[in-house]
């Protein structure tokens, strides 16, 4: 089997596939965006104080111990902030005015469990299980009916999960099924809804990355290189999400943060390359389920926690800067005497990208995104118009 | 689905050729709980885990030696209180798999430079470690597979499982390589057919679980070695703490709160194991390498108040109280029935059949066959349409069993399930594998079923007739449309990769 015979098979496959089941859908469909959104998620709650770290707080010092010294002569943000030492490709971004971090920011979750936690994230509702699909998902029902999602993972994640179907993709090391077998698969799915709509999408996947597979996301850069061509193709995605796992520090965080940081910046960097001009229409959200304790444990490490930093990059971000309502790190400014005190909602963060990213009512994006949630005044000019 | 078709596929791990369930598919089910095998050929013969921890004991001893020889510039030679290698190990081998199949995820290791003479003798001493508890990996991981492949017992091997991922340990760092599979070996198989307080009792303790939830470097803050240390590393880590009472008992949003788990934390103080790992630091532990030890230096002392209880025993006995209380306590047994009544009955469990693996539950005081038999008892596992979609363990052991496998190539299984997204003992997180479709039906999943099916079909050399397999493996319970595809195909392998990946099998 060649290449191109594998590309025809599909190609011709796909296109039956979207006249048939989206033929109704593209004709109300209005005018495609060229805006792009890609979500990196943190699993495993991420340290916010450790990303950008408030070393203008006079308790800063004297709480963090030994994980200080890691910002001694790191970059400065303003008066406040400093960003960690390995995060040079943000660094650069920062100073060209696309990068913008917004701290002291939480999920209404306020336990400690990084699975309801996650939930809460993704799904965008107030507690863990109460809706059933992710706001990611949502947010499509709200776009122009051909802007597609992408997730690169083997699975969906929760966040994509939903009434719009949505691929998944990620470098596989078997062999490619011959074009007769996958033919063959196609009609006997024909009579089982689940398993016919997902093949769907798996044919139509393979289209785009069949050139693309040799680029194996094995480190940070490759995935976010992959993304970006995900991202760039003609008939490609609008919004994709990428997860990454490894944050949840117990033990000795300050070598095993400085390698995490180090790799999601290698995959902002790789993103940015890889968009080219389209960079200049892109927003980047980095977010984690929740923050971790203020104070050092007794590994070297900290615990799980409340609030954390989320970060917006990209050419469409209104940057520079850091936002938060800052809380104070001194022992009575803390929520339960042991995490940084939450002042900004994170639904509140990703509602106002998200709506003047994509040039939505606040107020319905808002409604449709976090329906469970009491939304706060969106803020302003975090996305260039 | 007819009850044989359930009872081979849904409680079982599909049928090898020639096997069936009998006349009283449930007989042939319940049957198992005393035939089962807690120790097969394939099992008794990988190395233990105190094995596994002698030859870590051995790699820290010549990490030690070789910077005693070698004082580098930027380390203190005499304080070698945490070595090199109980950083997580991310860069090489079982991780690139794991992180290439589970998330995209960074590799996050800044490349290595020699710093000092003597560096290279040290790398090599770590990759050679590597490499052995990678090689005693991947042996375990094959041992698995055979056992539940020629296994006599399948609906046993399938609650094996179910235990494993239910006290998830993740093979991430380079003590969990080697140990992951000792768990399920040492601590899962011997009370599959006990008491679920027993085998919590013997997981808690396992070196696996206590290295991988950071119980073993946890110490009181008020113990003799924190005052003895004092100003020095060490203190209270509440990790496995919390997962105990989250995941592996009372279950997330129950009974207890954030004191709870921090007072559990106290109790369990102690907790640690001989000669491996991050506690070395802690300093002179008596025993066996990887042995389980209460160290009451390290223990917090004083009565601790966990879920509304005075809990004043002294040393190890105080823990081991409250794990006695924990493991039958009505959230445990709400916890437990919800997560089987998942597993076989749907992603949805239905109320009544929790309600009635609870009381199974509760007056058994946790027997787990008194909960089994419950199952097995239970209407609504036997509801006929497909209740579950297989993950990729469930799919390719169903395959390979179908096929009639014998033997396996060293690395297949491991290599097979890293390409189909659930590398075996590395599910990430102590949360273990999601039990529900959403987590697999997705289309790259389905699409590498799809590829390894052709692959597997092609090594049968067209000599099984996937017509007569697949009649035999769905009894009254095959489709018309995926009779009328398998008929139709082009060779006998082709017939049997659709019937790898047709809509029965893909369920279960």
């Amino acid at each position: 089997m060649t290449a191109l015979s594998r590309r025809n098979f599909v190609a011709l496959g796909a296109s039956t596939v979207f006249a048939s089941s989206f033929g109704a859908r593209m004709a109300f469909a209005r005018a495609a965006t060229n805006r792009r959104f890609v979500f990196i998620i943190q699993r495993g709650a991420a340290d916010g104080l450790h990303t950008v770290a408030p070393v203008g707080d006079p308790a800063y010092a004297g709480q963090r111990g030994s994980l200080a010294e890691d910002f001694a002569t790191a970059p400065r943000l303003d008066d406040m902030f400093a960003l960690h030492p390995s995060m040079k490709n943000i660094h650069a971004l920062y100073g060209a005015k696309q990068a913008l971090f917004l701290h002291a920011v939480a999920s209404p979750y306020r336990d400690r469990s990084h699975f309801d936690g996650q939930n809460v994230l993704e799904t965008g509702g107030t507690s863990a299980y109460q809706l059933k699909d992710g706001w990611l998902n949502r947010l499509l029902t709200l776009l122009p009916a051909d802007d597609k999602a992408i997730a690169l993972a083997a699975t969906v994640p929760m966040a994509l999960r939903g009434a719009v179907e949505v691929a998944s993709y990620a470098p596989s090391g078997l062999p490619d099924a011959s074009d007769d077998l996958l033919a063959r698969v196609s009609q006997m799915y024909q009579g089982d809804a689940q398993l016919h709509g997902i093949w769907e999408q798996a044919t139509a996947t393979r289209m785009l990355t069949s050139d693309l597979a040799s680029d194996n996301g094995r480190n940070a850069a490759a995935t976010g290189d992959l993304a970006a061509k995900m991202l760039a193709a003609e008939n490609g995605s609008r919004i994709a999400m990428i997860e990454t796992g490894g944050w949840d520090t117990h033990a000795g965080q300050k070598g095993r943060l400085a390698g995490q940081l180090n790799g999601l910046d290698q995959m902002v960097g790789a993103l940015q390359k890889g968009l080219g001009p389209l960079w200049s229409d892109t927003v980047v959200l980095v977010a984690t389920e929740f923050g971790r304790t203020v104070k050092v444990n007794g590994t070297q490490g900290t615990d799980h926690g409340t609030a954390s930093c989320a970060m917006l990059m990209g050419g469409a971000v209104n940057g520079g800067r850091v936002i938060a309502d800052w809380p104070g790190l001194a022992d009575a400014a803390l929520y339960e005497n042991r995490d940084l005190k939450p002042t900004l909602g994170l639904d509140t963060v990703i509602g106002s990208t998200l709506s003047a990213h994509f040039g939505l009512m606040p107020q319905t994006a808002a409604r449709k995104l976090f329906p469970e949630v009491q939304m706060a005044r969106p803020l302003q000019d975090l996305v260039r118009g | 689905m007819s009850d044989a078709s359930i009872a081979l596929n849904r409680f079982g791990l599909g049928a090898r050729p020639g096997e069936d369930a009998g006349n009283d598919p449930r007989k042939w089910l319940a049957g198992q709980i005393a035939a089962f095998d807690p120790r097969p050929q394939a099992i008794a013969s990988q190395i233990p885990s105190t094995q596994v921890a002698r030859n870590l004991a051995d790699f820290y001893e010549r990490q030690r030696l070789l910077r005693l020889e070698n004082p580098g510039p930027r380390r203190r030679a005499v304080s070698p209180a945490k070595p090199a290698a109980a950083q997580p190990a991310m860069a090489e081998g079982a991780m690139m798999q794991d992180m290439q199949a589970t998330q995209p995820a960074p590799t996050m290791q800044p490349a290595a430079k020699p710093l000092y003479q003597g560096e290279d003798a040290a790398m090599l001493a770590r990759r050679e470690a590597r490499r052995q508890q990678q090689q005693a990996y991947v042996g375990m991981v094959s041992a698995r597979a055979l056992t539940a492949i020629n296994s006599p017992t399948p609906f046993a091997e399938r609650l094996v499982h179910f235990w494993a991922n239910h006290f998830a340990v993740s093979a991430d760092k380079l003590e969990l390589v080697g140990l992951s599979g000792t768990m399920e070996f040492e601590a899962i198989r011997p009370h599959v057919m006990g008491k679920f307080g027993d085998m919590l009792n013997a997981v808690e303790r396992h070196p696996a679980m206590l290295l991988y939830l950071d119980q073993a470097v946890s110490i009181g803050p008020n113990s003799p070695a924190a005052q003895r240390q004092r100003g020095r590393r060490g203190g209270l880590n509440e990790n496995l703490a919390r997962e105990i009472m989250e995941l592996h008992t009372l279950g997330v949003r129950s009974v207890y709160t954030q004191a709870d788990v921090t007072e559990f934390a106290r109790a369990m103080t102690g907790f640690t194991v001989a000669g491996i790992g991050r506690a070395r630091g802690a300093g002179g532990l008596d025993g066996e390498p990887g042995s389980f030890v209460f160290a009451d230096r390290l223990h917090e002392p004083g009565t601790r108040t966990i879920l509304g209880k005075q809990w004043a025993g002294q040393g190890e006995e105080q823990a081991a109280a409250v794990l006695g209380h924990l493991a039958t306590h009505p959230a445990t047994a709400k916890h437990i029935a919800t997560k089987l009544a998942r597993h076989f009955a749907s992603d949805d469990p239905p109320a009544p059949l929790v309600a009635r693996l609870e009381k199974a539950f509760l007056s058994s005081k946790g027997d787990l066959p008194t909960v089994y038999r419950a199952l097995i008892a239970s209407p609504e596992c036997w509801a006929p349409k497909p209740a579950k979609f297989k993950s990729p363990w469930e799919w390719s052991i169903s395959a390979m069993r179908t096929l009639g496998t014998q033997q396996l190539q060293p690395n297949a299984v491991n290599g097979l399930m890293g390409q189909l997204g659930q590398p075996v003992w590395k599910p990430g997180s102590p949360a273990g594998w999601d039990d529900v479709a959403g987590a697999w039906a997705g289309p790259d999943a389905v699409m590498r079923r799809v590829e390894a099916a052709e692959r597997m079909a092609q090594r049968t050399k067209n000599l099984i007739d996937a017509r007569q397999r697949a009649a035999e493996l769905f009894p009254d319970a095959l489709s018309p449309a995926t009779a009328q595809s398998i008929a139709r195909a082009e060779s006998p392998g082709q017939g049997l990769a659709l019937m790898l990946v047709s809509p029965e099998f893909m369920r279960r």
